[in-house]
């Protein structure tokens, strides 16, 4: 079963330089009970796709085609408010950056977790047993206690473990996670995956997990998308892509991450050039401008080619292996 | 900015009606030919005609000129007041803010005191030591508004204090006159001038009402509250003065009022720009 | 002092107080060291990196060496200087020398000020104005591959990565001896970091620049520090040469460190040192060897006895039971 499917989904933003696409024909699928990456730099569109699933685009943002489709059912772009309100919190769960995104300063955490369950019908004392095992599951010492304490009482890491508990504790069918580790110091942020990995596996849950971080998405995801400047150009499992990415920014990114290096470098790898302006799209394929194998073939917009198994690239040249490029 | 302000209808009506208020008082030599203390007993009490557009008051004045120069120190001391309230309310605020945490307390400990007096006593107490006159006028404004705005700009020193490019200026040896100059307070004026252009209209309230109450100017010069005063005191021979006095007060604040409004809202930052 | 150094730290301290005479009263601590006795030495033109997670100590210890944090005990000797005790004006002429970068590339540029003033700022500030500021600004933007149009651009209009191009700028404008980077890779993209630390290395060998980086990313330390230093709860634990520590880390807490990043390779089957929970309170030091509440090895007598710095190699460091040696 398909959990969330995402069907050529393009977003648009009403600015005052112009009309700016920010996302274009974005399509990839979160199958149930796997965790699936999107790997981005800024600018490339990850943001804006969270809120569009969210239905939280600003007021001059709007879907201009495609379709969100919601475990096989609703549509979650063409969903009303209330509809949209509801499935929030419920069934699509979220964790952000920065955990005091969640964490109301003047409540304290049982009572915070004790709203969550107000649909539940529960009585106090239950909502309060919930919280409790929930704490426990996310690996916070002495839970019973930490009902009665407010967020600042916690330290970063803590408190993301208890947006992830207050995310999680209705059992969600998507938990969107966006950079949660990348404010968290490398012990806390492999702690985190680690959580989210087993919690996963427990509550049965996807996970749409968000980050530039390519290791924690190598680690903690079975599927990933790469995506720049509002498309997706690249999806596979993680293993196609990290062992054998075939679209060149793939493949550049992968050489600049530090982390592949074992030694040092006389000069780190870049990527030349810059974004390109969303508001003046270059014609044909996105990342032409600053690729070293465009040719006038490139400036028609290249097909999703399939490079096997569930792994495809839209690249008119997806020939040269990933070997080749990082040697 | 400014089509932003005339595409408010209040912005524009309290646009104009500022600019009628300055214009006028401006150009009241062109506007009038009369002088604004000159006495004539025979024109007592006369009605707005052709030759008073405003009529006359007890002494014979005529009205219109007496408001039109009242204008002109109605916008002096709101302006020149407000003036120097801002400056001295800057400096004061950031040295609050920037300052070592003792002086700051002692600082506080006086605006608070200051704050906590009644304006009217205070009118009083400073009459009495310096005699009514514009001077009192003034320093009644000073007292009454640089606690608030010092205050307002102690705080946001205090935020930008810990700002990392003021770090980053502190640790390339910048004396903290050019880190309060050139670091924290540009980017903190701007708030406060909305504030200012709101204040204006309190501070024509605060002259006319000293004068009203014989604490201000004094007579012959045609203070709004002057007028105001006499209006009062004559009323049953002639109610022009009274309207005379009272119009362009209500006239004046009206306009800084709705002017300051539409600038505030203007600059607000939560109000997304629609296309 | 020997001739190649130049900057000597001896046994440094920097405390903060917290909490007022309320808690004074009442009997609890009101004090943190943030950095507890910290020494070591760089050398002419190489590179030293400060490795730490959040709360061991240094951006304090950074920020102790400019003088922007008053330090409670202990030396900083600066090219034959003591620094600790300096006042403000006695720190200027130490601060043309030795500037010092922060972590937000955007938020440490000032809002208003366009890139040409935030360029010529440092000659201002040290009276050197008289110099052609126009040259001088255009020649800083080429040193960091800045087109010259950047000159009229204002901070918000930059990228993570042209902010922090022009804060290199900003920081190289006096022709510094030592450069203190907090963080200089924090906020950029991956494929950016490199220009950044290309540039870095650059200006090294081109100015001969001496760097001090304060970094939790270890990754990029290891592009660009000769050497390094490991700090937790405002102390040394290992520091040496940062080959040397990479592929033979003694301190439990290094090796730690160096197996908790996540790498890039589904494949890889983690061999990972988990550490349990968070780190202990400044307030509430643990005793004896302050790392023993989290050590994977930590025998009884690490909880009653703090070890003394030992030298193995070419290393130093403070543990009763070393690994690998």
């Amino acid at each position: 079963m398909t959990v969330l499917d995402v069907r050529n989904l393009s977003v648009d933003f009403q600015t005052e330089g112009g009309r700016l696409e920010a996302l274009k024909q974005v399509s990839f699928t979160v199958p149930a009970n796997r965790s699936v990456g999107v790997v981005g730099e800024s600018g490339c569109g990850k943001s804006t796709l969270i809120n569009a699933v969210l239905g939280l685009l600003a007021d001059n943002g709007e879907i201009t085609s495609g379709e969100i489709v919601f475990e096989g059912g609703k549509d979650l772009a063409r969903l009303d408010a209330d509809s949209m309100r509801a499935l929030r919190g419920q069934r699509i769960a979220t964790v952000f950056q920065d955990p005091m995104g969640a964490l109301n300063p003047v409540l304290s955490v049982g009572r915070q977790m004790r709203d969550i369950q107000y649909r539940s019908g529960l009585s106090k004392r239950d909502k309060d047993a919930r919280s409790v095992a929930m704490l426990r599951k996310v690996r916070i010492p002495d839970p019973e206690s930490r009902l009665a304490q407010f967020p600042h009482e916690f330290s970063g890491g803590m408190k993301q473990r208890i947006a992830i508990a207050m995310a999680l504790m209705m059992e969600p069918a998507l938990l969107i996670a966006d950079e949660p580790t990348t404010a968290l110091d490398a012990t806390l942020e492999v702690a985190t995956i680690e959580l989210l990995k087993d919690l996963q596996r427990d509550i049965g849950c996807s996970v749409l997990f968000i980050s530039h971080h390519l290791g924690v998405i190598a680690e903690l995801c079975d599927e990933m998308i790469v995506m720049y400047a509002g498309e997706v150009v690249e999806s596979g499992t993680t293993r196609e892509i990290f062992h054998d990415a075939r679209h060149p920014y793939t493949q550049r990114l992968l050489a600049c991450d530090p982390a592949r290096l074992s030694h040092r470098v006389p000069r780190l790898p870049t990527i030349a050039g810059t974004l390109p302006d969303l508001r003046h799209r270059p014609p044909g394929c996105v990342f032409q401008p600053r690729c070293d194998r465009a040719d006038t073939q490139c400036l028609t917009v290249p097909p999703r080619a399939s490079l096997g198994g569930s792994h495809s690239a839209r690249c008119w040249h997806a020939e040269v292996p990933l070997a080749e490029v990082t040697a | 900015m400014l089509r932003g302000i005339l595409r408010e209808p209040l912005g524009a009506l309290g646009l104009t009606l500022v600019a009628v208020v300055v214009l006028s008082a401006i150009f009241a030599g062109v506007l009038t030919s009369y002088a604004p203390s000159k006495i004539s007993p025979t024109e007592r009490f006369a009605s707005p005609s052709l030759l008073h557009l405003l009529g006359t008051d007890h002494l014979g004045r005529d009205l219109f000129t007496r408001v039109l120069y009242g204008g002109r120190i109605a916008l002096m001391i709101a302006l020149g007041a407000t003036l120097a309230s801002l400056v001295v309310g800057v400096v004061l605020g950031l040295i609050a803010g920037y300052g070592p945490r003792w002086l700051d307390n002692i600082m506080l400990l006086v605006f608070d005191a200051v704050k906590s007096f009644p304006t009217v006593m205070l009118a009083l107490t400073l009459v009495t030591l310096f005699g009514p006159s514009l001077y009192a006028v003034v320093l009644v404004v000073m007292l009454v508004n640089v606690p608030g705005y010092a205050r307002i700009i102690r705080t946001q020193t205090l935020v930008l204090k810990s700002a990392e490019h003021v770090m980053a200026a502190r640790s390339m040896g910048a004396s903290a006159t050019r880190i309060l100059g050139i670091h924290i307070l540009p980017n903190i004026i701007g708030p406060i001038l909305i504030l200012v252009s709101m204040d204006v209209p309190v501070v024509v309230a605060i002259e006319a009402g000293m004068s009203f109450l014989g604490l201000g100017v004094r007579p012959p010069t045609p203070s709004w509250g002057a007028i105001l005063n006499d209006g009062f005191a004559n009323i049953r021979d002639s109610y022009w003065i009274v309207i005379a006095g009272g119009l362009p007060i209500v006239l004046t604040t009206l306009g800084f009022t709705f002017l300051g409004e539409t600038l505030r809202d203007l600059f607000d930052p939560r109000l997304k720009r629609r296309s | 002092m020997s001739a190649g150094s130049l900057l000597e730290v001896n046994d440094l301290r920097v405390s903060f107080r917290v909490g007022g005479l309320s808690a004074r009263l009442a009997g609890r601590a009101t004090e943190i060291e943030a950095v507890s006795g910290v020494s070591f030495s760089l050398d002419r033109g190489s590179t030293f990196a400060l490795v730490g997670e959040s709360g061991s100590g240094k951006t304090t210890l950074a920020r102790a060496l400019n003088g922007l944090q008053p330090a409670v005990a202990g030396s900083i000797r600066f090219d034959g200087q003591e620094l600790r005790g300096l006042s403000n004006a006695g720190m200027k002429p130490v601060r043309q020398r030795m500037p010092m970068m922060f972590q937000d590339p955007v938020g440490s540029l000032s809002p208003r000020l366009s890139v040409r003033s935030l360029l010529t700022e440092p000659f201002a500030i040290h009276g050197l104005s008289n110099r052609d500021l126009d040259t001088e600004v255009r020649r800083l933007l080429a040193l960091v591959g800045l087109p010259r149009d950047f000159a009229e651009r204002y901070p918000h209009q930059l990228s993570g990565g042209q902010a922090r191009r022009v804060g290199v700028a900003r920081a190289i404008a006096l022709d510094p001896v030592l450069v203190i980077a907090d963080e200089p890779t924090a906020g950029l993209d991956v494929s950016v970091q490199g220009e950044v630390l290309n540039l870095l290395n650059d200006l090294r060998d081109r100015m001969g620049l001496s760097m001090l980086i304060i970094t939790h990313n270890l990754h990029v330390v290891r592009q660009i520090a000769d050497r390094m230093a490991v700090m937790y709860l405002g102390r040394f634990v290992e520091q040496g040469e940062t080959e040397a520590i990479f592929t033979k880390p003694r301190h439990p807490y290094t090796a730690a460190l160096l197996s908790a990043n996540p790498e890039p390779d589904p494949d890889k089957v983690h061999q990972r040192i988990s550490l349990p929970a968070d780190v202990p309170s400044l307030l509430a030091r643990p005793k004896g060897c302050e790392f023993h509440t989290r050590c994977p090895q930590a025998q009884p007598r690490c909880s009653t006895e703090a070890p003394l710095p030992v030298v193995v190699g070419d290393s130093r460091l403070t543990c009763h039971f070393p690994l690998n040696t």
